[in-house]
């Protein structure tokens, strides 16, 4: 184990990829020579040189295009997009190509390719670069979708991805770059993909997140355990698919859910998983589900109101005494 | 003055010129007859009128060379060497279909040709073209990409992203573009500033020229000719080929936006009775010879119709398949 940023675990996941297997090539805007825009690239292009990690024009939808072309001949590309917001521009690759191929193609052909996005809000980026658009891709078939909330899963999770014969939507938080964490340094460290992890265990409430969410989750829970609730956090980390057994198994331990997401509440993730809870372990339930999501409004800038727009551990914790209390 | 066949090519390689583009346009009048009769649903862009394209391209290729293609790519498929029976029932939408009737119309596709697909996205197969000639470039196969779209795929983003993209990387793509004049019913002088297609090549200094696309013998010097220079030079090469498809834009369009006296001039210049012309002509055959040769496709396209209408459907529990490895 050495105590590393999700940054740094990230960058070593691809460096180690990049070692085990010559068909691994990352290409990118500014991956190369910048080394990244958060220096998540930092010295693949030394290590590996020009012919594999490669800088790319600023053009989005051909970026992925050229990774599914690349994936199709041969390669395991690793595509990254300087933010998620701009995979908007490749949506017609993402959702018409390189979600479909293998199926309309009648299982002939596989992509084995990542796509690394950084996302997610919190830096007075303002609407167009703050978005948590994690639903868009879990709603369509043909995709995975990671999006981890440690170092160590981010380096495990990432090498799944980039060894998993499927396209793999890989999301990073921007604000999760700096954070540290203990990381098995095994090179064959891997965490399988379609597995939730319970961060905390508790019995009286259970919080459902993923990414930064689990993060500020984890931070109401040790302050509700000081007022007397016990919570247990699932942190989702691949959002399709989804674990729906880890989900369900806690809730019926707990009868009591509160799912956070960072994304809109308008048919958000937390939709979703609230809808999967209420079909399948509705006589479990103590309480209504509860969700604290991302405000339904385009992004402000303005660091005091941009804040009251994302869930924080305050109106984590509230949710939580809420659902306890009876209040929902 | 056309330069005689026989300095182009043998008479057998002549000939197949002729049985391919007979067995193009048998192929697709059969659809258009089985669509009219239900048993083809969905989408059906059908490619009479272009078949020199296909067939004088892909005889300028090399087999390992790659091929993608749009949506109006049956006679593609078939001239690189899908088999008519296993794409008519992909037509059909059946289990033994090409893509087990997964793709349809639009959608087919055969690794073991190195027919790497059918695109319903206009302009969505260019990017996927840059990443295989990047692939085999890496893997150092000897091989180029021949991508096809059509005139309409020319304002899309991903046309000069692509374009860009393999000129800056230096990537061997064979871009050509069949340039029927109509995407849907918008003329190219309607949708295009310039319309000289080729023309527009040197925005990112890619060679490029013109060809008639109707003439199979121009078409293939032309793309031989282009894939040898795509193959030396490693970088990307560009061809119009100028040609009209006598069908609307789908079986749903009558065409309305185009007059007969167009039509029936572009008839005039139909591939296959003039190549069948120039081929008996120069006394490398006869019409009781293509008449036996077409009699044969006929039957060929007969049996695949009866293969296609036999077959099983696809089982229901067959749509969880083929979506993850």
């Amino acid at each position: 184990m050495a105590e590393m940023t999700y940054r740094d675990a990230i960058n070593l996941a691809l460096k180690e990829e990049m070692r085990h297997a010559p068909s691994v090539v990352v290409l990118g805007e500014d991956v190369a020579l910048y080394e990244g825009s958060f220096k998540v690239t930092r010295g693949l292009l030394a290590e590996f040189g020009e012919e594999r990690v490669r800088d790319t024009p600023i053009s989005e939808n051909t970026i992925i295009g050229v990774s599914i072309g690349a994936a199709m001949g041969g390669l395991r590309p690793v595509a990254e997009l300087m933010t998620v917001n701009f995979a908007l521009l490749a949506m017609d690759q993402i959702i018409n190509h390189m979600a479909k191929i293998r199926s309309m193609f009648g299982g002939q052909t596989f992509l084995p390719m990542t796509v690394r996005m950084p996302g997610g809000g919190g830096s007075q980026l303002a609407a167009q670069h703050s978005q948590s658009l994690e639903t868009y891709f879990m709603h369509c078939p043909g995709l995975r979708v990671l999006y981890p909330s440690t170092p160590a899963d981010a380096k495990g999770l990432l090498k799944s991805a980039i060894r998993d014969n499927n396209p793999v939507i890989f999301l990073e938080h921007e604000l999760l770059y700096n954070s540290k964490g203990q990381v098995p340094e095994d090179p064959e460290f891997l965490i399988p993909i379609g597995k939730a992890e319970i961060k905390r265990l508790g019995e009286q409430v259970t919080i459902v997140s993923y990414a930064r969410m689990t993060v500020l989750a984890l931070q109401a829970a040790e302050e509700l355990e000081k007022e007397g609730i016990s919570c247990e956090v699932v942190d989702l980390r691949s959002l399709a698919p989804l674990d729906e057994e880890a989900i369900l198994g806690s809730v019926r331990k707990t009868g009591r859910v509160v799912v956070v997401e960072e994304c809109w509440r308008n048919c958000g993730l937390g939709a979703e998983i609230t809808s999967r809870i209420f079909e399948k372990c509705f006589d479990s339930l103590q309480a209504p589900v509860k969700r604290v999501s991302g405000l339904d409004v385009p992004m402000p800038y303005s660091r005091k109101i941009e804040k009251i727009c994302i869930p924080d551990k305050e109106s984590i914790a509230q949710a939580v005494r809420d659902v306890v209390s009876g209040r929902y | 003055m056309e330069p005689k066949l026989r300095m182009v090519l043998a008479d057998q390689e002549l000939l197949k010129f002729y049985e391919q583009m007979f067995l193009a346009r048998e192929f697709e009048e059969r659809c258009a007859e089985q669509y009219t009769k239900g048993n083809i649903t969905g989408f059906l862009h059908l490619y009479s009128g272009q078949e020199a394209v296909a067939v004088g391209a892909t005889a300028g290729l090399h087999h390992d060379d790659y091929i993608l293609s749009a949506y109006r790519e049956h006679a593609q498929a078939i001239v690189r060497g899908a088999k008519p029976k296993r794409v008519m029932a992909e037509l059909f939408g059946k289990a033994t279909g090409i893509c087990k009737g997964k793709g349809g119309s639009m959608h087919l596709f055969d690794p073991a040709i190195n027919f790497m697909g059918g695109y319903a996205i206009v302009g969505g197969q260019l990017p996927i073209a840059v990443g295989l000639a990047f692939a085999a470039r890496y893997r150092g196969e000897d091989r180029i990409t021949a991508c096809f779209f059509g005139d309409g795929a020319v304002n899309q983003g991903t046309f000069h992203e692509s374009l860009n993209w393999a000129q800056l990387w230096q990537l061997p793509v064979l871009f050509i573009c069949e340039n029927n004049f109509y995407g849907i019913g918008t003329e190219v002088h309607r949708s295009s500033a310039l319309a000289s297609i080729h023309r527009r090549t040197c925005g990112y200094d890619i060679p490029s020229e013109k060809v008639d696309g109707m003439d199979v013998i121009a078409i293939y010097k032309a793309v031989k000719h282009a894939a040898e220079k795509v193959r030396e030079s490693g970088r990307p090469y560009f061809i119009e080929a100028t040609t009209y498809r006598y069908r609307g834009h789908s079986m749903a369009d009558p065409g309305k936006y185009r007059s007969s006296a167009e039509h029936d001039l572009w008839k005039t210049r139909d591939p296959l009775p003039n190549y069948a012309k120039r081929l008996i002509d120069e006394g490398i055959t006869t019409r009781e010879a293509l008449d036996a040769i077409e009699a044969r496709y006929k039957t060929l396209v007969d049996d695949a119709v009866k293969f296609a209408e036999e077959s099983p459907w696809p089982e229901d529990s067959e749509v969880y398949n083929d979506i993850y490895v």
